[in-house]
């Protein structure tokens, strides 16, 4: 046969594979959108959960989910940060580097079960923090370190080596280079990258079963005061998030409308990371066009 | 400029922050009652917790985590209620004697099939002989040529220790089998399968799947009241000998005739205190 | 003011900040290191701890294949083996198709499709695994009992739930690392006068081999952890497995189950901590097979 004929051919055959997967995964999400949208209204968003009635919501468990993210961002964004800038800017290539970078790997593949299980005999037993939000967010951290790494590494090496050159030569520090110069540049990159592990960590539900708890207590939205028991701004208080009330509605549900509820949180779910990426795509967009100016 | 700003704002941040720390740790402190253990209680925990800390200056946590969890915390002293549908003393590594038992509600056990199967009732010797794998085709017990698929619960769960208190005979073991852990996907699994059978609590039962009637009787609140329906448990809310006063309030509402007759029977659990008879932890009956 | 001699001899401002980068990023180094090394030491202890107290055999830990807790026989083979089978399956299913929708994606179609793709691949990525075990029980499993009647639950039921949650990661990780091809090489090739199905297969694809290779590794280790989904969908049977329709355990699923359910320090407790410790032992390894994809492949 020519090379043209199977060139011709392959594409055939490898756009039809594709398409067949792209259905299969359009499937699957029509079918997760469909049996959940119907149950997804104001009500259900605005009320909090039913323990064992119907018409129960996700009010509580909305905001857990986002608060925890928001907690988790705040400890991983800066620890991230600085481990990249050091593997990408300091740190010498040698065995230590390769380790280091090997223990970062290795987080990345840490099954969640496993960090749950850890987070839950250290966070939560032998430091005292209990059943609480800040317990998540050290688990979540453990699980999003790694990839948050990996993205800020590659996006500082998307700086051109040049303008560290012309800043080095102008006799700026390494540490001066790095914050004036190298950091701008890459912020649209570091943003978004921060925002995609949001909303990968935004529907974990395995590591905090035995972290942030399973349950979702009153909680005063008024309390503006984060040391007091029920505010909702406090980081010491037990929440379930969005992930944790899909798995415990199936497996231990005792409402009627389980089923439901269950398929609403999901299509809520999905929604909110399409939320999460489209804002880091605009984010980012919206830097680097402010800083191309 | 832009120095001023920031550093005003810090300022202004930590104030507040302060201001709040302060005023937090200086208001009349609410007593704190945590409540760790099994997941299948803990909705009835939540519900009757929402309740109380509406008339009561309390701040009741309630967390599932699964009964060994909330035994092995509350020996530890690390919560003040270990919430589990096993007795402590049926329970391996729980010194059973150093806590104390508070009986919160009683729970029936329904074994369930799939509700296109067509079987309704099942003897307890064919129950038996299911579970320890003796019979393996519906056809033996009266329904369709289909294999029987056991689903058992989770092994040291307080429904499979119940479960088998009741229906095997002591030394007996039940087959090796599929495990599930919780209510809600064994009713899944058995709704979707055509030959599985299981068992689950009776607070979980609906339409999903089909309740078996055990020799004629069904599993009823009443026939739990007097032992007629045999497969039922106690859930249990374990202390320490000397617990607080705002834990022992709790558990003192939650065992009052109001809460029992309302909340907990709306959660489709038995009263307290319509019991006509006991059991001991090791699954001996006796009239009250 | 001193003399000029006097700011010779003190460090500059530019040396003092080049110290405080070098504090601040040791000591985040120090930090995350010691947090990796916490995870290894606990949870070896915890792991060891029924070796070590002498309860149980390691020997009997790795070859026995019964598992009782009521029995007190704590034989792992039968859930070591399931774990790596549906693990390899998944990512032997998972593989060509990653590969195909990689190569389409990355290689032949615009790359505005990619653009509204991305989003559409990060979405699935992200997808909670709780759903991919809620579709597994009421799609998948049923759809396998009529197929093949039996139970639908299994080794093939949880194979097909890992590959569909496996199959985003693994194809965002293979465009990134087509993308990663410089364009100088499909233009020398295509200059050569090559057609595109050539220069994949015999430039792109071989120059991609790491990156893809760690991509498959990368799902891998993913579906090798992943608890709730699988425990929804594989049965749950400590028994060894006989064939793909079997109902089966795998290490996560065990655990998972069992956890609650044990008390703290006791011998069930701890063998379930060994098994948690396999686990850890199981996600270095891929770890380590990861880098060594990647050195071969001569990429970064």
């Amino acid at each position: 046969m020519k090379p043209e004929k199977v060139d011709r051919l392959a594409t055939y055959l490898i756009l039809a594979g594709a398409s067949l997967v792209g259905i299969i995964v359009l499937l699957l999400l029509g079918y997760l959108l469909v049996t959940g949208l119907p149950h997804v209204s104001w009500h259900f968003l605005t009320s909090s959960s039913e323990s064992f009635r119907s018409g129960g919501g996700i009010r509580d468990q909305l905001f857990n989910s986002l608060y925890l993210v928001v907690l988790t961002l705040l400890v991983s964004v800066p620890l991230a940060l600085i481990a990249a800038i050091y593997l990408s800017e300091y740190a010498p290539t040698n065995r230590w580097t390769e380790l280091l970078r090997l223990a970062i790997e290795v987080l990345s593949s840490l099954p969640s079960v496993v960090v749950g299980l850890f987070g839950y005999l250290v966070f939560v037993l032998q430091w005292g923090f209990d059943f609480s939000l800040l317990a998540g967010a050290f688990a979540l951290t453990i699980l999003n370190l790694p990839l948050l790494t990996r993205s800020i590494e590659d996006a500082l090496h998307q700086v051109p080596a040049l303008q560290r050159r012309a800043g080095l030569g102008l006799g700026m520090s390494k540490w001066r280079v790095t914050t004036k110069i190298v950091l701008p540049q890459a912020l649209s990159g570091i943003i978004t990258g921060a925002i995609l592990s949001a909303g990968r960590i935004f529907g974990e539900a395995a590591a905090l079963i035995y972290t942030a708890g399973q349950s979702a207590p009153a909680i005063d939205y008024q309390n503006w005061n984060p040391f007091s028991p029920t505010s909702f701004l406090n980081p010491m208080r037990p929440a379930e998030t969005l992930a944790v009330h899909i798995w415990k509605v199936n497996s231990e549900g005792l409402v009627p409308d389980a089923r439901a509820v269950s398929n609403g949180s999901v299509v809520v779910l999905i929604i909110t990371i399409l939320l999460f990426n489209l804002l880091a795509r605009l984010l980012g967009n919206l830097i680097q066009r402010r800083l191309a100016k | 400029m832009k120095k001023v700003i920031t550093s005003g704002v810090v300022i202004l941040v930590i104030g507040l922050l302060g201001w709040g720390w302060y005023t937090a740790h200086h208001q009349p402190a609410a007593d704190k009652v945590t409540v760790v253990g099994s997941t299948a209680l803990q909705p009835l925990a939540e519900a009757v917790a929402e309740r109380y800390q509406k008339t009561h200056h309390a701040n009741i946590i309630v967390q599932g985590g699964g009964s060994g969890t909330g035994l092995s915390q509350v020996q530890a002293g690390a919560v003040n209620i270990g919430a589990s549908d096993i007795a402590a003393s049926q329970k391996e590594g729980i010194n059973a004697a150093k806590l104390q038992d508070h009986i919160v509600a009683v729970s029936g056990i329904v074994p369930v099939v799939n509700p296109k199967l067509g079987v309704k009732n099942l003897s307890m010797a064919q129950l038996r002989g299911i579970f320890t794998g003796r019979i393996t085709n519906w056809q033996e017990v009266g329904g369709p040529n289909l294999p029987i698929t056991v689903i058992n619960r989770a092994s040291g769960s307080g429904t499979r220790v119940a479960f088998e208190q009741t229906v095997l005979q002591p030394g007996t073991e039940s087959i090796n089998a599929q495990e599930q852990d919780s209510n809600g996907t064994v009713k899944e699994i058995v709704s979707n399968t055509p030959g599985a059978i299981s068992y689950i609590a009776l607070a979980y039962m609906n339409n999903q799947v089909q309740a078996l009637k055990i020799d004629g009787m069904s599993a009823t609140a009443q026939n739990i009241t007097t032992n007629a329906w045999p497969l039922w448990s106690y859930e249990h809310m374990y202390t320490q000998k000397h617990s607080s006063k705002a834990t022992t309030a709790f558990i003192r509402y939650m065992q009052s005739h109001r809460v029992q007759s309302s909340i907990v029977n709306a959660a489709h659990y038995v009263s307290i205190h319509d019991m006509q008879v006991t059991k001991t932890d090791t699954g001996q009956v006796r009239r009250k | 003011m001193q003399g000029p001699q006097q700011n010779l001899l003190k460090p500059s401002k530019e040396s003092r900040e080049e110290w405080l980068g070098k504090l601040v990023s040791g000591l985040a180094i120090v930090l995350i290191g010691g947090l990796v090394s916490a995870i290894l030491i606990f949870l070896t202890v915890k792991g060891i701890a029924l070796f070590v107290q002498g309860e149980f055999s390691l020997g009997k830990f790795l070859t026995d294949t019964t598992w009782s807790m009521s029995n007190h026989d704590y034989g792992a083979l039968p859930m070591i083996i399931t774990s790596f089978l549906i693990t390899v399956l998944a990512g032997i299913v998972a593989l060509p198709m990653a590969m195909i929708v990689a190569i389409a994606i990355a290689e032949m179609l615009p790359q505005r499709v990619e653009r509204y793709l991305k989003p559409v691949i990060e979405l699935l990525v992200g997808i909670p695994s709780v759903v991919y075990g809620y579709v597994g029980l009421t799609l998948i499993v049923p759809a396998l009992q009529r197929l093949f009647g039996g139970t639908g639950f299994g080794i093939l039921a949880a194979t097909c739930v890992l590959f569909l949650m496996i199959l985003p990661t693994m194809t965002s990780m293979s465009i990134d690392s087509l993308r990663g091809v410089p364009q100088d090489y499909r233009r020398a090739s295509a200059g050569l006068g090559a057609t595109r199905w050539q220069t994949i297969t015999r430039v792109v694809l071989p120059s991609a081999r790491g990156g893809i290779l760690t991509a498959m590794v990368f799902g891998m280790a993913r579906a090798f952890g992943e608890a709730l989904a699988v425990q929804m969908v594989i049965g749950n049977t400590t028994i060894m497995p006989k064939g793909l329709l079997d109902p089966a355990a795998t290490l996560t699923s065990v655990l998972t189950t069992g956890i609650g359910n044990t008390v703290m320090g006791t011998t069930a407790n701890n063998a379930l901590w060994s098994l948690a410790l396999i686990l850890l032992i199981m996600s270095l390894a891929f770890n380590i097979l990861m880098k060594l994809f990647n050195k071969r492949g001569g990429q970064r």
